[in-house]
């Protein structure tokens, strides 16, 4: 208890990366010095120096409990949902909180994620049905069938999966991890017949052929999607399709 | 006249309007330094992995090399082994067979995410997969080398 008191009597200091493009067109560090609690998160410590020393910080938060995927950060490096990672793991500090990798930055912390929101449209992450009209009755479901997708529906569009991909850095066009993920949650839904359209885009160089499996999407993902997974089981899948083509070409495709 | 001016208004709107797009859109991109691979230690292994792939290469080259040396007389075979017993070529082989028991080990263990194998309705654990493909290698390379041996 002594010990925890004498901790916490502490301060600790943040580095945080400043963007101001209306002041300076290269990024800073600046450094905070702050009075923390044990049961802090890393938002926690952001909140307390946007309301009590610099007001001028900006970065995105919303649900504060790991549902919104707004608050994605680098902390000391690492991809993380700040509102999920205690401060305490840390210590002694400092702590380099910096912008997610792999975006344009706007401001501060906030990045610019329109190109991943088109990426992700560009799967059409929606249920496909090959009829015009919607028919009478309900297009059913088992909970067996329910286990084969539900994985690659817990996406929360936090984007750490796409900070930790180096291909996304090295290939801007590639469709990244959590876009793919979303196309296998529909391409597995038994209810869904667009595995033929959503193939273009998949397929392409630009789809999972772009991926050399460095696998780390999987591991920083906050919900246990495994993007890594579904990208190589495509692979898989448009290997052997491909196979089946050449070998037995009159075959349905 | 008038239409004049609002013509000018107009475009006058437009310029502002996009000068304030364009301040919006000032934003900063980090570049990607060559040196990408050397700074987690993840991108480390995968690049390793990846360059490790060589070695299955090299032995597959020697292996074709070995077959050709046999095929064409008794002594381009002698003189093929004498080769492969210089030292410099014992490293070599040495560094290679390091490179690829890494790259078949790490290989192996990424198995498990390409592969899902269902039972009934349960998905069979990654784990056991992965030991599998261990277990499959462990067995092929014995019956190798008890043929050849």
């Amino acid at each position: 208890m002594d010990d925890n008191l004498t901790i916490m009597a502490e301060s600790i200091t943040f580095e945080v990366f400043r963007y101001k493009p209306d002041e300076s067109s290269e990024p800073s560090l600046q450094k905070y010095k702050i009075p923390w609690q044990k049961d802090w998160v890393i938002l926690d410590a952001l909140n307390y120096i946007k309301d009590n020393i610099d007001g001028t910080l900006s970065y995105r938060w919303s649900c504060r409990m790991g549902v919104c995927g707004s608050c994605g950060m680098m902390v000391n490096g690492k991809p993380v949902l700040t509102c999920a990672t205690f401060l305490k793991k840390f210590l002694p500090g400092p702590i380099r909180i910096e912008p997610l990798e792999n975006f344009p930055v706007i401001r501060d912390l906030v990045i610019e994620m329109s190109d991943f929101l088109d990426k992700l449209k560009s799967v059409k992450p929606w249920v496909i049905r090959d009829e015009q009209d919607l028919v009478e009755e309900e297009y059913v479901q088992t909970p067996d069938q329910l286990a084969d997708y539900k994985q690659y529906s817990m996406c929360i569009n936090c984007m750490l999966c796409y900070s930790a991909c180096p291909v996304v850095a090295l290939e801007p066009d590639f469709v990244g991890p959590a876009a793919i993920a979303l196309a296998q949650r529909y391409n597995m839904d038994n209810r869904d017949q667009g595995n033929k359209e959503r193939m273009e885009v998949l397929n392409a160089d630009t789809g999972i052929w772009n991926c050399t499996f460095v696998g780390d999407c999987s591991v920083v993902c906050p919900e246990n999607v495994d993007p890594a997974g579904a990208i190589q089981r495509y692979k898989v899948e448009s290997a052997s399709h491909w196979w089946k083509n050449l070998l037995l070409p009159w075959g349905k495709g | 006249m008038e239409k004049f001016v609002v013509a000018l208004g107009k475009r006058l709107i437009n310029r502002v309007m996009t000068d304030a797009g364009k301040s919006i859109r000032r934003t900063y991109k980090k570049k990607m330094p060559i040196l990408w691979w050397a700074q987690r230690s993840s991108y480390l292994h995968f690049i390793i992995r990846e360059l490790t792939s060589l070695a299955v290469v090299y032995f597959v080259i020697i292996l074709l090399f070995l077959l050709r040396a046999i095929s064409q007389s008794e002594p381009a075979y002698i003189e093929f082994m004498a080769m492969l017993r210089s030292p410099a070529i014992m490293l070599l082989n040495i560094i290679a067979l390091f490179g690829l028991i890494f790259h078949s080990i790490t290989w192996f263990n990424l198995a498990p995410k390409a592969m899902v194998i269902k039972v009934g309705k349960h998905r069979v654990p990654g784990v056991l997969i992965a030991l599998a493909n261990f277990a499959g290698w462990l067995v092929i390379s014995i019956l190798i080398g008890w043929f050849l041996l």
